[in-house]
């Protein structure tokens, strides 16, 4: 409990000096492009693999458990697209970047530690935490909603190409089925919970490598650690925000 | 110049540093020897400011370090540099990105003026047609002249080098100490070594600590360093075959 507690508060703390005033805006520009490049552009086909194959699934699941006359083919197409956009595209891709983009934070800022890169910040007095931090959390922040995006277009597309290729459903019924009662808040919904998911895999992860302390195995136990915290963190706040929001 | 004053240092109840006082002076090479574990390098993050201080006053030309605010404290450490033991290069930068980092964050030079800055500083290290490889790519000296580069890129006034040479060979270790020395003259910085390097303490000691088990044991120079009385001192740097032998035929 006090382990837990004081992870907490220090949490908290480092989050203040991740805020702080960046010292000079045109170097933490820099960085933050770096960040697109590294947390956002390179996660793109990871999340466009999953996606495609997970719309896949979700379609023909869909229809095989409403095989029955009563219910209209179309019904294929806006049971996919609602799963994709109300859980799989924010909350299921948030997981899969917790583990991807989350060991690579926390890794990276933990071996900075180890090697004494961050002492090396502070000594020349820069703010290290907000040096290093910031420009992750700015750049996932921006770049994620996108992935979202990407991840949606994806798994309805692998839906549609699963679905017509198996002939669970005909072309004009998976595209009208993603059309029929479609709620346009569901989006405003995804890329919601997309901002906070990415705010808490980015400073979770960070969290875990800048207090690393010791040597590459407690790095790697770090790593581990980031992908079990902001998973569950990520489920919880799954759990408020779908209250808050959809309710 | 630089001025401890009973400093004192407890990690989970272990005293690692006991009420220890010293002056180290502008120009010259100042070092802190004694054997691994002994808390040199604790004193020496403790006199940058990167461990807090449990007990004890510590003052730069007569400014209380200690006692000053981060923005304070932001203004002394720009006129610090300090040489990791592990070199602490940022992976991600290159060499020239590297030297450079400080003069970006703290200066408002051009990028002329800046990459000449840089060229000079890694020219003086004897670091030529390497702006662009990263650490990764460096041998263990090449490492060190870099960082010692990085570390002269703003003209610190105090340089801090904590074991410059662990992990080089006798003959870049001489490489090392040598040019520790030489840009400490010409930049009359105070500088501060932590080593437990016995050629190094006879090359550069112009005041040596001995510190063991946190205390403060012997205070000199390399002369008086093969003279002391002090067994514990005695102990260590006579530790090998070949110093024992030097001993011998100095009696």
């Amino acid at each position: 409990m006090f382990r837990f507690l004081s992870g907490f508060g220090s949490y908290w703390m480092l989050l203040g000096r991740v805020f702080a005033r960046p010292e000079k805006h045109s170097i933490y520009y820099k960085q933050t492009l770096k960040e697109f490049v590294s947390l956002g552009l390179r996660s793109i086909g990871i999340v466009t693999i999953i996606s495609f194959f997970m719309g896949a699934v979700i379609t023909l699941q869909t229809a095989y458990n409403t095989e029955n006359p009563i219910y209209p083919t179309y019904l294929i197409g806006l049971g996919a697209r609602d799963s994709i956009l109300l859980e799989f595209s924010s909350t299921i891709v948030a997981l899969i970047l917790a583990g991807k983009v989350g060991s690579n934070i926390a890794s990276e800022i933990g071996t900075m530690r180890v090697t004494e890169q961050i002492d090396a910040l502070e000594l020349m007095g820069v703010n290290s935490a907000s040096y290093i931090i910031l420009p992750k959390v700015v750049a996932t922040v921006l770049f994620n909603p996108f992935l979202t995006l990407i991840s949606i277009v994806t798994g309805i597309g692998g839906g549609w190409i699963a679905g017509t290729a198996a002939g669970v459903v005909t072309s004009e019924d998976y595209i009208y089925g993603i059309q029929y009662a479609f709620i346009p808040y569901y989006i405003t919904y995804a890329l919601i919970k997309t901002v906070i998911f990415a705010f808490i895999i980015t400073t979770v992860s960070a969290h875990q490598g800048y207090y690393v302390d010791g040597g590459s195995l407690e790095v790697g136990r770090a790593s581990t650690y980031t992908v079990v915290y902001s998973s569950v963190t990520i489920l919880l706040f799954n759990v408020i925000l779908t209250q808050l929001l959809l309710s | 110049m630089i001025r401890a004053e009973h400093i004192s240092k407890s990690f989970d109840g272990r005293e690692v540093l006991k009420d220890i006082s010293a002056v180290f002076e502008p120009g010259k090479t100042n070092l802190i020897i004694g054997k691994s574990g002994s808390g040199k390098t604790v004193f020496l993050k403790r006199l940058v400011g990167l461990l807090d201080v449990d007990e004890g006053k510590i003052f730069y030309n007569d400014v209380l370090f200690n006692g000053l605010d981060f923005k304070a404290k932001k203004e002394i450490r720009k006129e610090m540099g300090m040489l990791f033991q592990g070199s602490a290069l940022f992976d991600s930068m290159t060499v020239e990105e590297n030297v450079m980092f400080p003069l970006e964050m703290f200066t408002n030079m051009s990028g002329e003026e800046k990459r000449d800055r840089v060229n000079f500083c890694l020219e003086r290290v004897d670091i030529i047609n390497s702006n662009h490889l990263f650490p990764s790519e460096l041998s263990g000296g090449m490492k060190k002249r870099v960082a010692i580069a990085r570390a002269i890129a703003l003209k610190p006034r105090f340089l801090f080098c904590d074991e410059p040479n662990s992990g080089l060979d006798p003959k870049t270790s001489i490489v090392i100490d040598d040019l520790i020395r030489e840009i400490t003259v010409e930049l009359n910085m105070t500088t501060i070594v932590n080593t437990h390097d016995m050629n190094s303490v006879m090359e550069n000691g112009e005041k040596i600590i001995f510190i063991e088990e946190g205390e403060k044991c012997w205070e000199g120079n390399r002369d008086e360093i093969l003279k002391s009385d002090c067994k514990l001192l005695n102990e260590f740097v006579f530790a090998n075959a070949l110093a024992k032998q030097l001993k011998d035929s100095l009696k």
